[in-house]
């Protein structure tokens, strides 16, 4: 990508989703590997924020043996500033429910689940009669799925895949150790396909226009188009469409307010750029391109000069030290320590140099907590607490 | 079959190690020795603690060495700055909500955390608490909880769950608020806990420890108007060496009565004594059964974590017990009426103290129906109610008895050793087998086939009970009769026989059923640690204190047919009945 790469615009996800029916048919009547290396050379990666290749994804689970299989819709979306996946499941419902089929298809799982975040509760009945539609329309075409909605309980970790497991098993939901991964052993210890639902309405994209399609938007290692929450300091707050690969300095400019100061990518487990690192900074999964790259769920929250970066950070350390599941000692301790210790620097209990201890613990942190989210605190923390080192002190 | 074995590389270093093993567990066989908190072996892979973090190649974070698996090829580092600052970062944190208590702790000197302090080098605590302090659980007769202590490894959990099947406590809340917490926060005493104890057997911490009761009994034993006796379960003797310095199991019954009466102990008996007495009520109830079509399979009864176990999750199968009582109780309870008699004692002066590998007899003890003498003396010395006393006063686990004996000053491992007094404390090695798993089984075998067959049994070792199998069974031959056994330990394996009896389907004519890993030798009262290699070595002693006795079935200790002769007459007689049988109560889970 070049330097003066512009912000593109698509419209794919929100398109109507009343050719459905065709699509399910159509790609039924492909074999599984034709539909896996479809996804694959899409390099469709996926939309939870992580990354991992789809293609890759169902490929694993569909070499694996066992009698039972499951593909689950992560629709717990719960990470801050993040309100893209209710608006597909309420507006573009069935590429979700077509997709969950053919990934079942592909893999060989009779059964799909959605889990719902607790709070989206509200989509519960449309969703449901979405649901009887499409499963009806499958008995027609003798096509042997169902698909189930399972609530969540408003817990932040139930998004972790394995912590979900836990969660639809009637456990205490807390991540998993892995290995194993999900598509060797996932809900109830049978391989699982589980992705966002996001991704899965980017697989309907590709599997109605083929994987080409969507391999020519984007950027080397960031094909296609992602959905974008776009909140704080903007006068056009809402969700768009985009071409991944752009620069921040481009995003900012079109939903900036002016005044921006910076912008936390990837809610408050990603990063946060400062205004003078947004030329250098671009919205992608990997490589540097140009300066750094950052991976996203999609969050991205703009703040101006009237925020305070203290706020910021002491807004999100409350919101980890809550959410930490308590399991591992970095992310259950950490986080409280953190929080706490910029606050006595922030009175002045503590000096300067301790901001440099907690560095180091958020190191720590994102080098041994046991999943994700203990992992990312450091993000947010270190990328404030370096950039606006003096707003964290006075 | 030689074991695959796979190439690693520690620290640049190249090694073989057997395939299929953890990182951790690979570099202990080879040496390197990796810390480690919440992870043990066989129990608990939580993962939790942030420990044993190790590098390998191409990882983008470190990773738990403890639960990852060694392949071929893997580059491992143990050590390196990142590494070390994450140790000590974690053991930090975990300080943090940690009492500096460690004087005047419990588990000082013998605490994971003390130890791994020392081992990192840490030097400061550069956390603040941020825990909420939360009240100790003192609701349990067996055990305290004390949550401030506790740094969430979750072994406690693990064991209660995946080894007990009880579920008596899990964690609760999340984050800062996360927490060990029983139902309800009802607390131990109040929910369906077993007592065994295992929870604190495995306890890095002081975080659950036993009700300790060691100061009342200083008391009663420098009060000379009390007549303080002691009695020694099986597997204290293959223990206590340990707690006080010696080797893994080493077998020191003569020391250890030595230090007893060192301590202070006016008698050192052996529940032994009653061990053989349990055979013969047992044996002679199981022929009862047997030939009066009784309920069958008979399930033993000596374990008191069991009893309490089937009194909360199959109380529809509480006929299936003995009813004998636990050979602890058999002591007290003959202790406090023929022992007295015989002597002249009055029994409100007498004292009975256990030492047992156990916390659940802690319970045991203080249940309401373990008050058989007091009810033998009541009319004949004109007692009221509010006199009421137990037949066994106290319970010391082995850990509380070498905490006595160290604080008085007893030199044991250079004592001499010394034999327990008469009559009470004459035994056989049917009785010392009881702290293995089968030990009940065996014993009881060689005492029925004689009893029944009236010739003498040719072979005194019956190996296929013998051993940590989680199920055991045999079929014996008892003149014709076939009759088919089988031995469990832990109350995850007693729940398969369980099941199986519910469903109608028990092949078996008698069970005996261990509460704990091993059986008694692996109490929750035992020396910390206890591993299955320290299990194995505590049997070996104990089979050999067996092989070593000069009488060896329970009906031939000539104490045992004294008492028979001066006091219970027959077995399952009059009086038998009054002192060594009990009933059960139907407790179920809430």
């Amino acid at each position: 990508m070049s330097a003066n790469y512009l912000l593109k615009r698509a419209d794919f996800i929100f398109k109507n989703d009343n050719d459905w029916e065709d699509v399910l048919k159509k790609s039924l009547s492909r074999t599984p590997n034709e539909l896996i290396n479809e996804l694959i050379s899409s390099e469709l990666k996926g939309r939870g924020g992580a990354g991992f290749p789809t293609g890759l994804k169902w490929k694993l689970s569909s070499e694996e043996k066992a009698d039972e299989k499951f593909v689950i819709c992560n629709a717990d979306e719960g990470e801050p500033g993040t309100f893209k996946d209710r608006e597909i499941l309420s507006r573009v419902p069935f590429k979700v429910l077509t997709a969950i089929a053919i990934c079942g298809y592909v893999i060989g799982a009779k059964k799909g689940f959605i889990y719902l975040r607790g709070e989206y509760f509200f989509l519960k009945n449309e969703l449901n009669k979405a649901i009887s539609e499409f499963e009806f329309f499958c008995k027609e075409i003798k096509f042997d799925f169902s698909i189930k909605i399972f609530m969540g309980s408003g817990a932040y970790i139930c998004g972790e895949e394995t912590a979900l497991f836990e969660s639809m098993e009637g456990k205490r939901g807390e991540p998993r150790n892995k290995p194993p991964f999900p598509s060797v052993s996932g809900y109830m210890g049978k391989p699982t396909v589980i992705n966002n639902v996001e991704t899965l309405a980017h697989t309907f994209t590709i599997f109605k226009y083929g994987s080409k399609r969507f391999y020519d938007l984007g950027v080397q290692f960031s094909r296609g188009t992602k959905l974008f929450s776009v909140s704080g300091d903007t006068p056009k707050p809402g969700i768009y469409e985009l071409e991944l690969g752009m620069s921040l300095s481009d995003f900012v400019e079109e939903f900036g307010d002016d005044d921006t100061k910076a912008v936390q990518v990837g809610g408050a487990s990603g990063f946060l750029v400062p205004r003078k690192k947004f030329a250098e900074t671009s919205i992608g999964f990997q490589g540097k391109l140009v300066g750094i790259s950052l991976p996203t769920g999609g969050s991205m929250m703009i703040f101006n000069s009237s925020r305070s970066m203290y706020n910021v950070l002491d807004n999100y350390l409350n919101f980890f030290a809550e959410e930490s599941c308590g399991q591992c000692t970095p992310c259950r301790v950490g986080c409280q320590q953190l929080l706490r210790g910029i606050k006595a620097v922030k009175r002045g209990e503590k000096n300067a140099q301790y901001l440099d201890k907690l560095l180091k613990l958020a190191e720590t942190m994102q080098f041994t907590a046991k999943c994700g989210l203990g992992q990312s605190v450091a993000n947010s923390f270190a990328s404030i607490v370096e950039n606006f080192r003096e707003e964290m002190i006075y | 079959m030689e074991k695959k074995k796979i190439n690693i590389t520690i620290d640049g270093q190249s090694f073989q190690i057997g395939a299929g093993k953890t990182i951790l567990e690979g570099c202990r066989e080879i040496g390197v020795k990796i810390p480690s908190l919440c992870y043990l072996k066989d129990v608990s892979s939580n993962a939790s603690c942030g420990i044993c973090v190790v590098e390998v190649k191409g990882a983008k974070s470190l990773v738990r060495s403890c639960v990852t698996q060694a392949s071929e090829g893997m580059e491992v580092k143990t050590h390196s700055p990142a590494i070390n600052q994450a140790r000590i970062t974690n053991l930090e944190l975990l300080l943090a909500n940690h009492p500096k208590d460690c004087l005047i702790c419990e588990r000082n000197g013998n605490c994971e955390l003390q130890d791994l302090c020392a081992l990192l080098g840490i030097k400061e605590t550069p956390y603040e608490q941020t825990k909420p302090v939360e009240k100790i659980d003192d609701t349990s007769l067996a055990l305290v909880r004390n949550p401030q202590k506790c740094i969430l490894c979750g072994r406690c959990v693990a064991v209660c769950a995946d080894v007990q099947s009880v579920y008596a406590i899990d964690f609760a809340g999340r984050g800062l608020k996360s927490k060990i917490a029983t139902w309800q926060e009802r607390g131990l005493g109040n929910v369906a806990c077993t007592n065994c104890g295992q929870c604190a057997l495995v306890c890095p911490t002081a975080a659950i420890v036993e009700k300790d009761d060691s100061k009342q009994i200083l008391n009663d034993i420098y009060d000379d108007g009390k007549i303080v006796i002691v009695q020694t379960a099986p597997a204290i003797r293959v223990g206590i060496g340990e707690a006080m310095g010696m080797s893994e199991g080493a077998l020191v019954t003569g020391k250890m009565v030595a230090a007893l009466r060192k301590l202070g102990f006016d008698k050192v008996f052996d529940t032994q004594f009653t061990a053989d007495l349990t055979i013969m009520e047992e044996g002679y109830e199981l022929i009862k059964r047997l030939t009066t079509n009784g309920t069958l399979p008979m399930v033993t009864s000596c374990s008191p974590g069991w009893i309490k176990f089937i009194e909360h999750f199959y109380p529809k199968s509480l006929d299936h017990l003995s009813t004998c009582k636990s050979p602890q109780q058999m002591f007290g309870a003959v202790a406090k009426t023929y022992y007295a008699e015989k002597m002249g004692i009055d029994p409100r002066r007498l004292v009975v103290v256990s030492i047992m590998p156990c916390t659940a007899k802690k319970y045991e003890c203080k249940r309401p129906e373990m008050n058989s003498a007091f009810h033998y003396w009541k009319e004949k010395m004109n007692l009221q109610d509010k006199e009421n006393f137990y037949d066994v006063d106290y319970v010391l686990t082995t850990r509380e008895l070498a905490k006595m004996f160290k604080l008085t000053g007893v030199d044991f491992e250079n004592l001499q050793e010394e034999d327990f007094d008469h009559p009470l404390g004459i035994s056989t090695g049917a009785g010392v087998i009881f702290a293995a798993t089968g030990g009940v089984m065996e014993a009881a075998v060689r005492t029925a086939y004689e009893v029944v067959t009236g010739s003498p049994l040719k072979n005194l070792d019956l190996k296929v009970v013998r051993g940590f199998e989680g199920i055991k069974e045999a079929e014996l031959d008892l003149n014709g009769t076939k009759l088919k056994v089988a031995v469990a330990h832990t109350l995850k394996n007693a729940r398969v026989l369980l099941d199986e009896i519910e469903e109608g389907k028990s092949p078996y004519a008698f069970i005996e059923v261990m509460t704990c890993p091993g059986g008694c030798l692996g109490g929750g009262g035992q020396p910390i640690p206890t591993t299955w290699s320290i299990r194995q070595k505590r049997a070996d002693s104990i089979y050999r204190e067996d092989s070593l006795k000069p009488v060896r079935k329970s009906h031939e200790n000539p104490a045992i047919k004294a008492i028979y002769d001066e006091f219970l007459k027959d077995p399952l007689g009059h009086i038998s009945h009054e002192l060594l049988h009990t009933e059960y109560v139907e407790r179920g889970i809430y």
